[in-house]
């Protein structure tokens, strides 16, 4: 069933909206004017390396902090904590009263936002039974796994059926189970009409889940569009393996082509593949084995950030 | 305004119910039994060591009828002073070596003999040490002689006078204000650390992002005061102390307040809150700033001697309700609740007191409003690029430009 948005985002159709902000510690410079349009009930993910300023725009988007400059508007509010009780949060850092029964840590959180505690522990009983985790759910936070206890935050920030549920690093720290589940789950709740804004640096979950993203890198927006759109600005690459290691198909190369193994790589030439194809052809090179690859977010991400990005990004996942 | 105290009072249930139902509670509420069993314990100790030390005995080696003439004459001078210290007598027979005997009781140290008293009521001799007890000897020597020498007062008493009724009243004020300075010192350090918890296990984001800081600034104090009324209410019910005081006429015994007892009594649970909210909103923004357990035992110290700075500006309040030091301390918030509840003990107007509670309840949401930004400005880094000297220089710098 889809939840029911307010008038100014139906009209607007943007759930979340930001123009040029800017947020400065001291006299660091963390975000350095990001712009952004999250349409309503899209599943919206912010890509980039850790010390990008995605956990900071994160946090100024829905009022933790305020910019130094520019404009935000969350839900058709430009005070992002006056929509607070139709948008749920998970932080990077995750954070439980460890004395807190799991059952009351749900409905605490969903009180926050203003649900009568009574029916945040009915409905707390229910999404630990939709999650497994029925049993635990009168065991204290401390008594917990790191990963169950993840789990009871997420479901403490879809407690209270929010529009808009923004998730720093939901992945992180899960194992790969649980994060099918979170995939899962997010794609639901994006069914019933709720906007999903996630921070990754993991590409993959990227580029399985959202329909828009915001590649951020030192504190700017470098792409903001739809994956297909990130994909799009490559060019499609061509594998060719040939029996003749020379003659006049060579002609047909472009300039860029390189070499990988027994393997020509190199950019499909804009005329497309038949003219390619009909000169090498002509050209005898004996065509082994021909493959047009349609390039992969992460090879969009490298060329619109910068290798220099996903070396930090490749950094840190092996770190984690 | 409605979401502002719905979401205070989310925070403030969670805390109440974590710091009440808790086991740490059970000491909370024993703490004040540990100073009284050790003030017991000591000062029965002390009383007893006091009382065989500070007396001073009188050896008398006078006949019996003589002795009991002076004896009478002692108890009559000791009831006359209300238990202030007077020679105590012991009488020892005459024995027949009289000097023999005045030596040994000289070096007795069961009792501590200080001087002995020899001859008779109409020949009295003082040997050993002399200072204040030789008065008090001669004093009550003269009272023995002659009994009809105690002058014939005629006594009209009156209910009071009002020279014994402002010192009495400020007794009450003195009283009031000492109870109220124990026990907000016994809270503070609870309030500081109050932040703690949510700073150290990260939950401050969740609920930065939730609610207003203002909410979380309230919630937290109004928890804090319901835990402390709770302690309070405990305290009282158990209170043996208080059972003492009344079985002894202790409370009784205390003049009564200008306002009278059920106003002044309702007036301290008014300025305990007051005071309790006024200081606990300047802890708690002091606190919210320590990121450590560490950190606020550091400040602890210095928050404690500004206490005791501040119950010793209030104290200037008794005894001199008008005097200029009195109203500034009645002026001074963080002062105002102490030196208002002396005022009540010692002067009957309302008008005052009323101003004064609200001027109290401005400076706690003023005080409030200066924390929680100061909290979003310094903990979450949230607030204006620059700090605004640095805006003002820049703005200098243009203008001198231009």
């Amino acid at each position: 069933m889809l939840r029911q948005v307010s008038q100014s985002v139906a009209t607007s159709g943007l759930a979340v909206e930001a123009i040029d902000l800017v947020k400065d510690f001291g006299d660091t410079r963390a975000v350095n004017g990001v712009s952004l349009a999250v349409p309503t009930g899209s599943i919206y993910g912010l890509l980039g390396p850790n010390g990008a300023g995605k956990t900071t725009t994160l946090r100024m988007l829905i009022g933790i902090i305020d910019p130094s400059s520019g404009m935000r508007r969350v839900l058709g509010r430009e005070q992002p904590i006056d929509a607070a009780p139709e948008i749920g949060y998970l932080p990077e850092e995750r954070g439980l009263y460890q004395s807190m029964h799991a059952r009351e840590a749900i409905a605490f959180m969903g009180a926050l936002r203003g649900l009568p505690i009574a029916e945040g522990r009915r409905r707390a009983d229910d999404l630990l039974e939709q999650h497994g985790l029925s049993e635990w759910g009168k065991k204290s936070i401390r008594s917990l796994s790191k990963g169950m206890a993840q789990t009871v935050q997420l479901l403490g920030a879809i407690v209270h059926r929010p529009m808009l549920i923004v998730l720093d690093e939901p992945f992180s720290g899960l194992d790969a189970i649980n994060q099918g589940r979170l995939e899962e789950m997010i794609r639901r709740e994006a069914r019933d009409g709720v906007t999903v804004l996630f921070s990754t640096h993991v590409i993959a979950h990227a580029e399985r889940l959202c329909e828009r993203i915001a590649i951020i890198a030192k504190g700017s927006v470098a792409f903001d569009g739809s994956v297909a759109e990130a994909r799009g600005r490559l060019r499609p690459i061509v594998r060719l393996r040939t029996r003749a290691s020379d003659g006049p198909w060579r002609a047909a190369m472009p300039a860029n082509a390189r070499c990988e193994g027994d393997e020509l790589v190199f950019e499909l030439p804009e005329d497309g593949p038949e003219p390619l194809l009909k000169a090498l052809i002509d050209g005898g090179a004996g065509i082994e084995t021909l493959a047009i690859e349609r390039p992969g977010l992460h090879d969009a991400f490298v060329s619109i950030a910068g290798s220099q990005a996903l070396a930090a990004m490749g950094t840190q996942e092996q770190v984690k | 305004m409605t979401r502002l105290l719905r979401s205070a009072f989310v925070i403030g249930r969670r805390d109440f119910q974590a710091t009440v139902l808790s086991k740490a509670f059970i000491f909370f509420l024993l703490g004040p039994v540990f100073p009284l069993l050790l003030g017991g314990v000591f000062g029965g100790i002390g009383a007893k060591v006091a009382s065989q030390t500070e007396q001073p005995v009188v050896a008398v080696v006078w006949p019996q009828e003589d002795y009991a003439r002076l004896s009478d004459a002692r108890d009559q001078l000791a009831e006359a002073m209300h238990g202030a210290t007077v020679v105590k007598l012991v009488h020892y027979a005459p024995a027949s070596d009289l000097k023999a005997q005045q030596q040994r009781l000289l070096a007795s140290r069961e009792p501590p003999v200080r001087a002995v008293l020899t001859g008779n009521i109409a020949t009295p001799h003082f040997t050993g040490a002399v200072g204040p007890d030789v008065d008090q000897v001669e004093l009550i020597i003269a009272n023995a002689r002659d009994r009809n020498a105690e002058p014939d007062l005629a006594v009209t008493p009156t209910a009071a006078a009002s020279g014994s009724v402002a010192k009495d009243q400020a007794v009450t004020g003195q009283i009031g204000q000492m109870l109220l300075f124990f026990l907000t010192i016994l809270l503070s350090g609870m309030v500081m650390s109050q932040l703690i918890e949510e700073k150290s296990n990260k939950i401050i984001e969740v609920i930065a992002a939730a609610v207003p800081i203002d909410a979380l600034f309230i919630g937290k104090l109004f928890a804090m005061l319901a835990a402390s009324i709770v302690g309070i209410v405990v305290w009282i019910s158990a209170g043996a102390l208080l059972i003492q005081m009344l079985n002894n006429g202790g409370v009784r015994s205390l003049p009564s307040p200008a306002v009278g007892w059920p106003a002044f009594l309702g007036l301290g649970v008014v300025y305990f809150g007051m005071y309790y909210l006024l200081l606990g909103a300047a802890f708690l923004t002091i606190g919210a700033q320590a990121s450590t357990v560490r950190e606020v035992q550091t400040l602890s110290m210095p928050v404690t001697f500004a206490q005791v700075l501040i119950f010793g500006f209030a104290a200037t309040a008794v005894g001199q309700p008008n005097s200029a030091e009195a109203i500034a301390a009645a002026v001074f918030p963080l002062s105002s609740p102490m030196a208002m509840l002396a005022r009540a003990a010692q002067d009957p107007a309302w008008v005052p007191q009323i101003v004064a509670i609200v001027w109290q309840a401005v400076w706690v949401a003023l005080i409030l409003r200066v924390g929680s930004r100061l909290f979003r400005k310094t903990v979450l880094k949230s607030g204006p690029r620059t700090k605004w000297w640095r805006r003002a220089q820049k703005t200098l710098d243009v203008g001198g430009g231009v």
